[in-house]
Parts: C-alpha cells; sequence; structure tokens
C-alpha cells in the first residue's frame, strides 16, 4: 500500500485546479464480541480512505467537489482528479466559500501509522477468560463488546497543509444477567490502550448491580427525581450537541432560535453554573487542534480543513456562549467562528463526589444505569424519547432499596439543564447509545428534577 | 435492464484471490473459509434552499476472510484486494481464531447448503444512478426544491438523495462461488415553514427503494403531485389543532406502517437477538424461541413473511453472505409467531436443518451477521380500498409518513411520531392535527389491528440505516404493507409530553 504522505505529494502536485485537499485516513482495530460468556465474533481490520477535494473558480465564486476511495494507486490519480473537478463544477459556486488555509504545518507529518493489534488485548484477553469462568459458575451470563482502535489521520493541499493526527481509543462494554436473565445490567469503560482496564471492577460493579434487582418495587410512570449517570447524561447532551448548529438557530429551525429571529446565545439554560465546552487542551481527552474534515455539512466546512480549534465555551456558567460555526455561517450570523472539537467536556462549579455520592442526596427517586433508543420528537423543544435499560433502582432516603421496571421516557435535554438538583464530579465517561460515534467526554452525573419517564416498558 | 455484474469489479482478480485465501486457510487448519471482495460506492447530495450543502461519493472496497478453526471464529479483512493479501489475511484469521479459542466455549458449526458454482446476480434496476451527472442529480433537486420555495409558507426547504451499487464476490470452502451486484436510492424533500408557530416541517413519503435513477423521473413515484400538494399539507399542519391525547382508532398508511413493522417485528424475529447474541447492544426480544408455535402475535388478520426476493426489495439477493440462495417464508400466520430469520450459524445452534439466507456484512471490513430480510405484511387479498378504509371510520386518526421512532430492548414498548395526522368523523376527513406520538406495547398493538387493506393499499416502504452488531453495520431493508386500521390506540401529545 502506497504511504499516505507519498499519494498526498502525488496528488497535489498532479492537480490542476485552483488548490487542491487531500484526506487520508488510516484505521486499524482489533475487536472482541462476546455472548453467553463465549467469544461469539472477533476481527482484525485494516481501513483506508482516500478523500481528493478539488476547489475550482466558477462564475460567481468557489466550487468544491469531491470523491473518496478506500485505496488508490498512482495510475488511478488523474481520472479521480477529473471527478472531483466535475463534481465541484456541477455543485457551482459555494454558500460555505471561505479562504483556503495555506502553509500550516501540525504533527508529525513522515511518521507511519501505527497500527493496533489484537496484542493490545494481552492481559485483558485473560482476565475476560477468568470473568468468563466465575460467571458460568454463578450462573451470571456475560454479554459484551471490546475494542481498540487506532487512527491517523493527513490533511495536505497544494497550498502547504501538511497536518497530521493521531486518535487511539478503545471501550470495554460489559452486560451482565442472571436468575433466567430477568436481571440485567450493564458497564462500560473507556481506554486508550487497554492497560489501565480492570476486569475485576467490571465484574464487582456487574455483580453489585445484579444483587440490588433481588428486591422488584413496581413504579408507575410519572416525574421522578432522576439521577443520571455521566454516560446518561453524556447521551442526552450528544443529542443537543448534533442539533446546535449556528445557522439552524438564526434561521430559526432549532431550539436554539429565539423568536422573533437571531439565536438565543447569552439566554440562561441552567440553573446552575454549569461549563460546558470543548478544548483541545483538556489533559485528559486529548484532541485536535485543527479542522479535518472530508465533506462539507452544517456541522463543517471542507473550506475549514487546517483551522485551528481552541477552546469553545458551549454553555458558560449555565448560559448559551456559541453554537457550532462554519466560517461561512460565523459570517452569516455575524457570531464568532466556533467550530466542533474533538472533545465535550460538562463541569458544576463546585460539584464533587461520585454516582454513590449522588444517591445518598436524593430522598426518593429513580436511578439510571443507561439510556436507550434516543430519538428527536419535536425539534422545537428538543423533546426526545428514549427507554431506560439494564437496571432502573427506587432510591428512598439516600438508599437504592430495589429494582424497579424499565420506562419509556420523554424529557428534553435543554430543559433538563434547568432542573439540576446535584451534580457529582466530571469524569470520563462511556455514552451507551452513542459509544461507536462519540469517545471522548467527561460529564459528571446528575440528578434531574422531575424527570418524565412517560410510560412503563415491560422489557427487561 | 442490466443484465451482468459491471465489468470492472469483474476485471478484479477475483477467484485468483479468493482460492488464495481458501487454499492458505485450509492449509493453516481451517474447517471453513469464506471469503468477500467488495465494492460498494455510495453517492450523497444534499441541498439546502435548492443550494448544495454535502456531497459526497466514497467508495469501499476490500477483501475480508472467515474461519473457523477447532469451533471458533477468526476474520481478517483488508482494503488492498491482491493474492499476496489475501493469504496473509487467511493466515492473520486463522491466528486470531486460535487466539480467540480459548474464550470460546460455544463451538462454532453452519448448516449445510447446496454449492452454487460461479452464480451471478444482478438486481432490477435501469439506470445506475452513478453514470448519471452530478449536474443532473442536482438539477433535479433543485427543481424540485423551487417548486416549494415559490410556495407561500414555505420558508425553507431541505432535500437528500443517496444512491448506492454494491458488488461482492463470495467465495467458500465447500465449492460456492457468487458474484453480485444490486443498486438502491432514497430521495426525501421537505418543506419549512417558520412564523409565530416556531417551525414546522412536512416530508415526502416517497419511499427507498431497489431502483435506480429512474426512480426520480415520475413514471415510479409522481414526485411533481406529491411536490405539487406538498405546501397546502404543511399549511394544513401548521394551522392544526393540537391532538387532543387520549385513545383513538388509527388508520396507519404503509408510508407510517413498515416503520412499525421493521422495529415491532422485523427485529423481534431476529433469531440471533431473541437467543441473546446482541443483548449488550441492539438488544434481545420478548419472541424467544419457546413462544415458536404458541405466541399470538396480532390479530387473525396478520400474516408476515420474511424474503430476500421482492422485486426492488433493498434485501433483496441472488444469495446472501454465506452462499445460501434467496428464499421467502412465513414468520407469522394468521397472527401466530411461526418463523424467525436465520443464518447458517444460528440455524445450526437452533438445530434447524438450512439456513433462510439473511447473512449479511455492510464492508469487507465486517464479518457477515444475520441481518433482516424484506419482511412483510401481506395484504387482505379481498380487503378493502384506502379510500373504503377512511369511509369505514367512525372517529380516528389517519397516520402518513414516517418521523421519529424508537422501541426498547426487547421490543415491547414503542413510540412513533409521523409527517400528516388526518383527523377522520363519520367516513370523512375533517382536517389535520399536530403534535402527535402513538405508543404501544408491540402485541397489543397488532392485536388490535382490526381491518388489513387489500392489494390495491400494499407498498413497498423501507429504510437505508437499519443499524445492529459491535462493530455497528448498517444495512437496506424493505417492508411492504398495506393499509390497516388499529382499534384504541393510546394517541400522546408531544407538546404536553414536553411539559409545556
Amino acid at each position: 500500500m502506497i504511504s499516505a504522505q507519498d499519494l498526498i505529494e502525488k496528488i497535489t502536485s498532479a492537480a490542476t485546479c485552483d488548490d487542491c485537499i487531500v484526506v487520508v485516513r488510516d484505521k486499524t482495530q482489533a475487536n472482541l464480541r462476546w455472548a453467553g460468556s463465549s467469544l461469539t465474533t472477533n476481527g482484525v481490520i485494516q481501513e483506508r480512505s482516500v478523500t481528493i477535494i478539488a476547489f475550482v473558480a466558477v462564475a460567481g465564486g468557489m466550487a468544491s467537489g469531491g470523491v473518496t476511495l478506500t485505496d488508490i494507486t498512482f495510475d488511478d490519480i488523474p481520472a479521480l482528479l477529473e471527478e472531483a473537478i466535475t463534481a465541484a463544477k456541477a455543485a457551482g459556486p459555494a454558500e460555505d466559500y471561505a479562504p483556503l488555509a495555506t502553509n500550516v504545518s501540525i504533527g508529525n507529518w513522515a511518521a507511519e501509522h501505527v497500527p493496533t493489534g489484537p496484542e493490545v488485548f494481552s492481559t485483558f484477553a485473560p482476565a475476560l477468560g477468568d470473568m468468563f469462568s466465575r460467571s458460568v459458575a454463578d450462573k451470571i451470563e456475560l454479554f459484551g463488546y471490546s475494542e481498540h482502535t487506532h487512527e491517523t489521520t493527513w490533511v495536505g493541499s497544494k497550498g502547504g497543509l501538511r497536518l497530521r493526527k493521531d486518535s487511539p481509543v478503545g471501550r470495554v462494554e460489559m452486560t451482565g444477567k442472571s436468575h433466567d436473565r430477568s436481571r440485567s445490567t450493564w458497564a462500560g469503560v473507556e481506554t486508550r490502550d487497554f492497560k489501565d482496564v480492570s476486569v475485576t471492577d467490571i465484574d464487582v460493579q456487574i455483580r453489585q448491580r445484579l444483587e440490588w434487582q433481588g428486591v422488584k418495587v413496581d413504579l408507575p410512570a410519572g416525574r421522578y427525581d432522576t439521577i443520571l449517570p455521566s454516560g446518561s447524561v453524556a447521551d442526552l447532551f450528544t443529542y443537543m450537541t448534533w442539533v446546535s448548529t449556528a445557522r439552524d438557530a438564526h434561521e430559526g429551525q432549532s431550539v436554539f432560535s429565539k423568536k422573533g429571529g437571531g439565536t438565543r446565545i447569552g439566554e440562561k439554560l441552567s440553573n446552575v453554573s454549569l461549563q460546558f465546552f470543548s478544548d483541545p487542551e483538556f489533559k485528559q481527552l486529548p484532541a485536535s487542534n485543527f479542522v479535518a474534515t472530508d465533506v462539507s455539512s452544517p456541522f463543517s466546512s471542507v473550506f475549514d480543513n487546517g483551522q485551528s480549534i481552541k477552546r469553545v465555551d458551549w454553555l458558560k456558567d449555565g448560559v448559551l456562549q456559541s453554537l457550532i460555526q462554519t466560517r461561512a455561517s460565523a459570517k452569516l450570523t455575524n457570531l464568532d467562528f466556533t467550530p466542533l472539537g474533538e472533545n465535550l467536556v460538562m463541569s458544576v462549579d463546585g460539584a464533587s463526589g461520585s454516582l454513590a455520592d449522588l444517591v445518598k442526596k436524593v430522598d426518593d427517586g429513580l436511578l439510571l444505569t443507561t439510556f436507550w433508543y434516543i430519538r428527536m420528537v419535536d425539534p422545537n423543544s428538543l423533546l426526545l424519547t428514549g427507554l431506560t435499560r439494564d437496571g432502573v433502582y427506587h432510591v428512598k432516603g439516600g438508599e437504592v432499596v430495589g429494582a424497579t421496571n424499565n420506562f419509556r421516557w420523554n424529557d428534553s435535554p435543554v430543559s433538563a439543564l434547568s432542573r439540576i438538583a446535584h451534580a457529582g464530579a466530571t469524569e470520563w465517561t462511556q455514552p451507551r447509545e452513542w459509544a461507536g460515534d462519540m469517545s471522548n467526554m467527561a460529564l459528571p452525573p446528575l440528578v434531574i428534577k422531575d424527570f418524565n419517564m412517560s410510560t412503563v416498558s415491560p422489557g427487561s | 435492464m442490466n443484465k451482468t455484474v459491471d465489468a470492472d469489479f469483474l476485471a478484479l482478480p477475483l477467484a485468483a484471490v479468493s482460492d488464495a485465501a481458501i487454499s492458505t486457510a485450509k492449509d493453516a487448519g481451517a474447517s471453513h473459509v469464506d471469503v468477500r471482495i467488495e465494492h460498494t460506492r455510495n453517492g450523497f447530495l444534499s441541498l439546502r434552499d435548492a443550494r448544495p450543502e454535502t456531497q459526497s461519493d466514497e467508495s469501499i472496497a476490500g477483501v475480508g476472510v472467515r474461519v473457523i478453526v477447532n469451533g471458533a471464529w477468526g476474520f481478517a479483512s483488508s482494503p488492498e484486494i491482491s493474492v499476496d493479501v489475501a493469504k496473509k489475511l487467511a493466515l492473520t484469521a486463522v491466528a486470531m481464531a486460535k487466539t480467540s479459542k480459548p474464550l470460546s466455549t460455544e463451538l462454532v458449526s453452519l448448516v449445510a447448503e447446496p454449492v452454487y458454482a460461479n452464480q451471478m446476480w444482478v438486481s432490477e434496476y435501469e439506470i445506475d444512478p452513478f453514470a448519471v451527472s452530478d449536474s443532473e442529480r442536482k438539477d433535479r433537486l433543485a427543481d424540485l426544491s423551487n417548486r416549494l420555495l415559490k410556495s407561500v409558507g414555505v420558508n425553507h426547504t431541505s432535500a437528500h438523495t443517496m444512491f448506492v451499487k454494491e458488488q461482492k464476490h463470495y467465495a467458500d470452502s465447500y465449492g460456492t462461488s457468487t458474484t453480485q451486484q444490486r443498486v438502491r436510492l432514497q430521495t426525501q424533500i421537505e418543506a419549512i415553514s417558520i412564523g409565530e408557530h416556531g417551525f414546522e416541517s412536512m416530508r415526502t413519503l416517497a419511499q427507498p427503494a431497489g431502483f435506480g435513477w429512474e426512480w426520480m423521473g415520475n413514471k415510479h413515484w409522481d414526485w411533481d403531485a406529491e411536490i405539487a400538494e406538498l405546501p397546502t399539507l404543511l399549511a394544513e399542519k401548521v394551522a392544526a389543532p393540537s391532538v387532543e391525547p387520549g385513545r383513538y382508532d388509527v388508520l396507519v398508511h404503509p408510508s407510517n406502517l413498515w416503520l412499525t413493522i421493521h422495529e415491532s417485528i422485523g427485529h423481534a424475529t431476529e433469531l440471533d437477538r431473541a437467543i441473546g447474541y446482541e443483548a449488550n447492544y441492539a438488544g434481545t426480544s420478548f419472541a424467544t424461541p419457546d413462544k415458536l408455535n404458541t405466541l399470538q402475535y396480532g390479530s387473525k388478520l396478520m400474516n408476515v413473511t420474511g424474503d430476500r426476493s421482492t422485486p426492488h426489495g433493498l434485501s433483496t439477493v441472488g444469495f446472501d453472505d454465506e452462499g445460501v440462495a434467496a428464499q421467502q417464508w412465513d414468520i407469522i400466520k394468521d397472527g401466530l409467531l411461526v418463523g424467525y430469520q436465520l443464518d447458517r450459524r444460528i440455524s445450526a445452534r437452533v438445530d434447524r436443518d438450512r439456513s433462510n439466507g439473511c447473512a449479511f456484512a455492510d464492508s469487507p471490513a465486517h464479518v457477515p451477521i444475520q441481518r433482516m430480510p424484506n419482511v412483510s405484511l401481506q395484504p387482505n387479498p379481498t380487503g378493502p380500498t384506502y379510500d373504503e378504509m377512511v369511509e369505514s371510520m367512525e372517529d380516528g386518526i389517519i397516520i402518513k409518513g414516517d418521523k421519529s421512532w424508537s422501541i426498547d430492548m426487547q421490543r415491547y414498548n414503542f413510540q412513533f411520531t409521523g409527517q400528516q395526522f388526518h383527523r377522520v368523523k363519520n367516513g370523512k376527513i375533517v382536517g389535520q392535527l399536530k403534535d402527535v406520538a402513538y405508543q404501544a406495547t408491540t402485541t397489543d398493538f397488532w392485536g388490535s389491528m382490526k381491518v388489513v387493506g387489500g392489494p390495491s393499499t400494499y407498498v413497498l416502504g423501507g429504510a437505508f440505516n437499519c443499524g445492529k452488531a459491535q462493530p455497528s453495520q448498517i444495512a437496506a431493508v424493505s417492508h411492504g404493507c398495506p393499509s390497516a386500521i388499529f382499534d384504541k390506540v393510546n394517541i400522546l401529545n408531544t407538546v404536553a409530553e414536553a411539559g409545556k
């Protein structure tokens, strides 16, 4: 396979269009999947994508067009450049046009991609096998998945961009079921290299939660003070992030649109001093400090490739501060250019303690394990629906007193911001539903007042 | 009509690469080997207010080699299609199987399937969407968008088209060798109104299907008529009263019912999830194997089939990704659960004789798993027309078009919204409603189906984006269904649910 750097040099030097950006992503992955305490599938995966973006001056402005392939040879380059140029001309002048960055170098351009492989599981896999053995002996069934991925991205251009970033990330997900599958719980752990994954800790957590389900309490639908683990907070606010584009808000098509025009930036949305930001300098969640995108969309623009990413406060002290911008939408909305970064961090001033500490602060409420199947119901209010999954616990007097039924919920993360009763310390966490999409999130567990559990779900 | 797989895919060293992987893996101790060489091209174009916003043209190609060694799976893949790489992948897959053996207490075996040597299959389409120029695609979407933008009450539009050409060569150590090509396309156009009411939208009801660019003419779907009526429907919806929550008879149109079928029947009758293979991710199913032939899933009017052979179906193939020939079978007969979706491994696990051909992998980098066939509710051969169904309703709501969807991990409790909600009184449509969602338990809902429309009401709906498995895989699937009337369904008001 031709090196990414050689490909980029050949393509950009062959490009006759006004400018040309090439994005090469080399990805390697090893994964294990299990069910019924036995491995079901596994894989060692190598993937590549090569995106050629042509920029062509046309009547009325600058156009862009792109083509992406898994793997290409030098002989393919002229035809692919022609395809990208043709796509650009067909598209016409781009609405997201902004001057392209030139002559920017970030990262170790020349270094090769360092592949990951099954050896990353060298200590994890035997420990997993031991957990399987213990679970079988104790009539617990384990279902789960572990994955380690390393993706290297190179962005090069005819105009002198030479950018490189590396994103190694892994995760473990574990579902435990017992008592003929009438009890079910889940634990998730994020990692960079699996050296810090303690299977023993996962086992302890699974067993404690299954034990809690020994006492069953039926509860009706209704509004409950609800303790959300940090992973559920991540699922909820991932969705909010996905509808946080400035142009939609500016044009009246978003929960962040102000009645009568404009956006809700400057409006206090939270009842507590809450910070929600992206920051490439945040130590626990290393993230790229430049824009790298293959296609234009409401979230990013190919014209912004190579622009620097700095800390962006989405909410500061509970006040909406920024919405996701391209440079073109920033101009349209007359707001700062605030690109979406590669991590999301939430914290509440003065908050401390773990999920267990939050339980002690709740007199009568619910403790969730995870959310599932979250979808938008009403974009005006960002009303979402979803289910609780793998364990809902009734909390009385600051203690878990038993497990209750699952619920279908209907609530809005924007509304929930104004109903925060308690918050814990911010921690690196794994969303459940969006685990494959979002891996760089640190948020606190939260207690949301009057969370709307719309109906009881018989699912378990 | 295309009859052959494209020459550029056939020009790849398909036999040499698959033979090399199979012989290398067998020599290294594999009892089973299958190889997929794939090339999938995904096109996407979106327009915002009739101007291009996103354009992509992505090709994914590569080789995936899967083996069984001593009853354990091993898998490896690469984007490079060559004999040397195939040999390396075979050895990596065998090594992975040996490494994973200590964790694999369940011995993997596959049920038998006749050998199909050198088979070729191409789906039914007329115009390769990738043979259409970028300009023609953009101009078609821009024209439809501009017609909407010229209408009073339409402030913005959003339009997109997705089109896919999938080419697969499959070969296994038993001697089966298939080469297939299929095409699919989905286009949606949305009109948006902004005002004192906030923002409201209405989208076209055109369904995705296994067609080429011919889908975008007016021969198979009347785009002109649908675009012409969309602004009026949107204006009605904006002015409509908010629904009073409660229980209503609902006539669910196929443009909405396909998704309810997908979520509450399609996924619930995947046998791999019913026995727990998806328990950590996609979920399980209330329709467990012990309920086969005893579970009354719905009313006696309910007949549901699975197939991989419906013309223009999104799950339609000649052979699946384990070399099993396409079939059709019953899943629910007269309301009773009688069948499941199977692949070769799951069939062996539950002592079935043969797979019904539901294996699919969405990329050479992913292993084949049991994926959904076309799962369809059959019309009543002597059932009423749509107009007759409306006339039969005294007091109810018609629901058209899909929007929001959600169901629990055992496929019991679901909630759906839609694009259009028409109030019916005494057999007449008296206007639209808004803020409507319906919520039910699967068996209650299907048990309440009291009228099933005739063949004239039948439409093939579906989705491009059904997710399952880890690493996550996406599959396209069709669901045909007639209109149907359900008794006293729980209707929610979504504004009230938001606490406003």
